[in-house]
């Protein structure tokens, strides 16, 4: 393992739960990067994760990390960073952690512009139960539980993010881990709430080899110029949103008078 | 000093002398007080208030922030404590210090909001799946609303646990005149002395079943070793959490079994009863969980009959029945009706 990667891994926690070709492991990579290349303070950084695939994350990062329960790692998150301030926040959920059971917890923090890093990995399915529809699978394609095809439109979870009030929001592929990492480091140093969906693939329940659906990011999505937001496809790649607003707890203390 | 005050509002004073400096709530009636009396007084302390987007969210911010060092709470009734549920069975795993407010209403589901039952006691203590442990406390007036309040906070911090204090609607919006301590008087603003997440330390936390280290394990030993290590923490102490009073009991025949609000009405009815020469008396549980069943169990070695008032249809008259039943008459004095038990009803209950 390369040096930077092995100082923040859980070695005794491996080997990770992940199946061959997972594209959580370009994510953690990528954030492991980003957060090297941020200049943030490790000790005063905390990790929180929901439930899934991608909850496993903390398991495996060397940080104090908070493993919650499904759908609830932003309200957890609101908690921890309004408790104290001082601490970095960062938040790794799944997309039908997010968008569908912990939808309700992404508008409002999203609204609260609480600063907060919320990185989701979307992989268009409910992976670690068995390969059931969620919010972001495209109309018509089968699943475990759609056998005769989606009748659902899917959420697109940067549009999503942007008309709930998120400050930064940018998408990229495990293709493009590179301009990921980029986005990540934006996103922790970014002072409101942040989302960076990291689109990746579950060669396990759709069936595509881990290459094949590389070559798939490589050659479907386009980068998109800064602030394209009416014309954001669930093609595009970028960073949408980059605004500075009042933060939420920078706010709260304000409006009562405190210094904290 | 007597004071004309609230019993929610009682509730947010023994809260913040207890040093709790996080609350994040949702509304609802007929705990919104609570609500209101944090978001006025924690930032004058130090304190953080946040209002939520639903009650799920509400205690998972309270265990976020306590997860960090803070004192935290939140504070509902019915409807929002079912939305609980899953995140108190994840505090009471992660041994996270929590406090809990349920001002019960009539249910079930939405009820009747502005009405008072004692419909979630075996909630507070099965609600969440699995096995699990929490600390039930239940005041029967304004000023146990914030001596218990004050307590539980304690008892989280020291057993590292939720503990539920349940009220009803009748104490939550009842005022009376009692003397407390002023607000903000010997604030314990005591800092945690437990390892925590956000000091740097690589602490994981989670509501898998985990290991001496805190990862996640599948091991049938450690995971056995763990729940028991859990209950045990509970069961060995006893002593220290179990907080109850035995009043006219030394020569009672009958006992009037009691907690929360019909207590008071079982005191006026013992004080009645025995002034037409009946004895009875009155045993007040002010912790359901873990349930006083030695000291309840040595009162029913001395009576005859013991009557459990309650305002649901008999919650904890089955821990009674257990505990005392085969060594003397246990019997239920049930109301669903959203309206106090009178003193007349207990006294009827006696005389049949």
């Amino acid at each position: 393992m390369k040096k930077a990667y092995a100082e923040y891994i859980r070695e005794k926690n491996l080997p990770h739960v992940w199946c061959a070709g997972c594209g959580n492991g370009i994510v953690l990579g990528a954030f492991i990067r980003a957060f090297n290349s941020s200049g943030m303070n490790r000790n005063s950084t905390v990790i929180v994760s929901g439930i899934g695939c991608s909850g496993r994350i903390t398991q495996y990062l060397d940080f104090d990390t908070v493993h919650t329960t499904h759908g609830r790692a932003l309200a957890f998150a609101t908690g921890i960073k309004m408790a104290n301030p001082e601490l970095n926040v960062v938040v790794f959920m799944g997309d039908g952690d997010a968008l569908a059971i912990g939808g309700n917890h992404f508008i409002h923090a999203a609204r609260r512009n609480i600063d907060l890093t919320a990185i989701v990995l979307n992989n268009s399915i409910y992976g670690m139960t068995g390969g059931q529809v969620a919010p972001t699978t495209p109309s018509t394609r089968r699943t475990k539980t759609t056998p005769y095809g989606n009748p659902e439109a899917p959420f697109d979870i940067c549009k999503l993010a942007i008309a709930s009030g998120a400050t930064f929001v940018a998408r990229f592929t495990t293709y493009h881990a590179r301009w990921l990492e980029k986005a990540i480091t934006e996103g922790l140093l970014h002072k409101g709430f942040s989302v960076v969906e990291a689109v990746t693939g579950c060669p396990t329940h759709s069936g595509i080899k881990p290459a094949d659906i590389l070559d798939w990011q490589k050659r479907n999505f386009k980068r998109k110029n800064y602030l394209c937001v009416d014309n954001l496809e669930p093609d595009s790649i970028g960073v949408f949103k980059r605004d500075i607003k009042p933060e939420f707890s920078e706010n709260y203390f304000k409006l009562i008078g405190l210094k904290r | 000093m007597k004071e004309l005050i609230q019993g929610n509002e009682a509730a947010v004073r023994g809260a913040i002398n207890a040093g709790c400096n996080f609350f994040a709530g949702y509304p609802i009636t007929p705990s919104s007080e609570i609500a209101h009396g944090m978001a006025e007084q924690l930032p004058k302390f130090g304190g953080v208030f946040v209002q939520m987007e639903d009650e799920i969210a509400s205690i998972s911010a309270a265990i976020g922030a306590a997860m960090v060092g803070a004192k935290a709470m939140t504070a509902t009734s019915g409807p929002g404590f079912s939305l609980m549920q899953e995140s108190i069975g994840y505090a009471s795993l992660g041994e996270i210090p929590v406090v809990i407010f349920n001002v019960m209403r009539a249910g079930p589901s939405t009820g009747i909001p502005t009405a008072p039952s004692q419909g979630d006691v075996m909630q507070a203590r099965y609600g969440s799946h699995g096995d699990y442990v929490v600390i039930v406390l239940a005041p029967a007036d304004v000023r146990d609303m914030y001596f218990l309040t004050f307590d539980a906070f304690m008892l989280a911090e020291k057993y590292s646990i939720p503990v539920i204090v349940l009220s009803d609607e009748i104490i939550g919006h009842m005022r009376e005149g009692v003397e407390l301590p002023p607000t903000g008087q010997g604030l314990n603003n005591s800092k945690t002395d437990k390892p925590g997440i956000g000091q740097g330390l690589r602490i994981h936390k989670t509501g898998l079943v985990y290991d001496e280290d805190g990862m996640p394990t599948t091991d049938p030993e450690k995971y056995e070793l763990l729940v028991r290590r859990l209950f045990d923490k509970i069961e060995s102490n006893k002593e220290d959490i179990l907080r109850y009073k035995a009043e006219y009991c030394q020569d009672a025949e009958i006992l009037f079994l009691t907690y929360g609000s019909p207590y008071r009405s079982a005191r006026s009815a013992v004080k009645k009863l025995r002034k037409d020469g009946i004895k009875a008396g009155l045993f007040k549980a002010e912790t359901l969980f873990p349930f006083p069943e030695e000291a309840l169990k040595q009162m029913a070695e001395t009576v005859d009959r013991i009557i459990v008032p309650e305002m649901n249809m008999g919650q904890i008259f089955r821990e009674v029945q257990r505990v005392a039943g085969g060594i003397c008459d246990v019997e239920l004095v049930s109301s669903v009706r959203g309206t106090p038990i009178s003193p007349e009803i207990l006294i009827r209950a006696v005389k049949g």
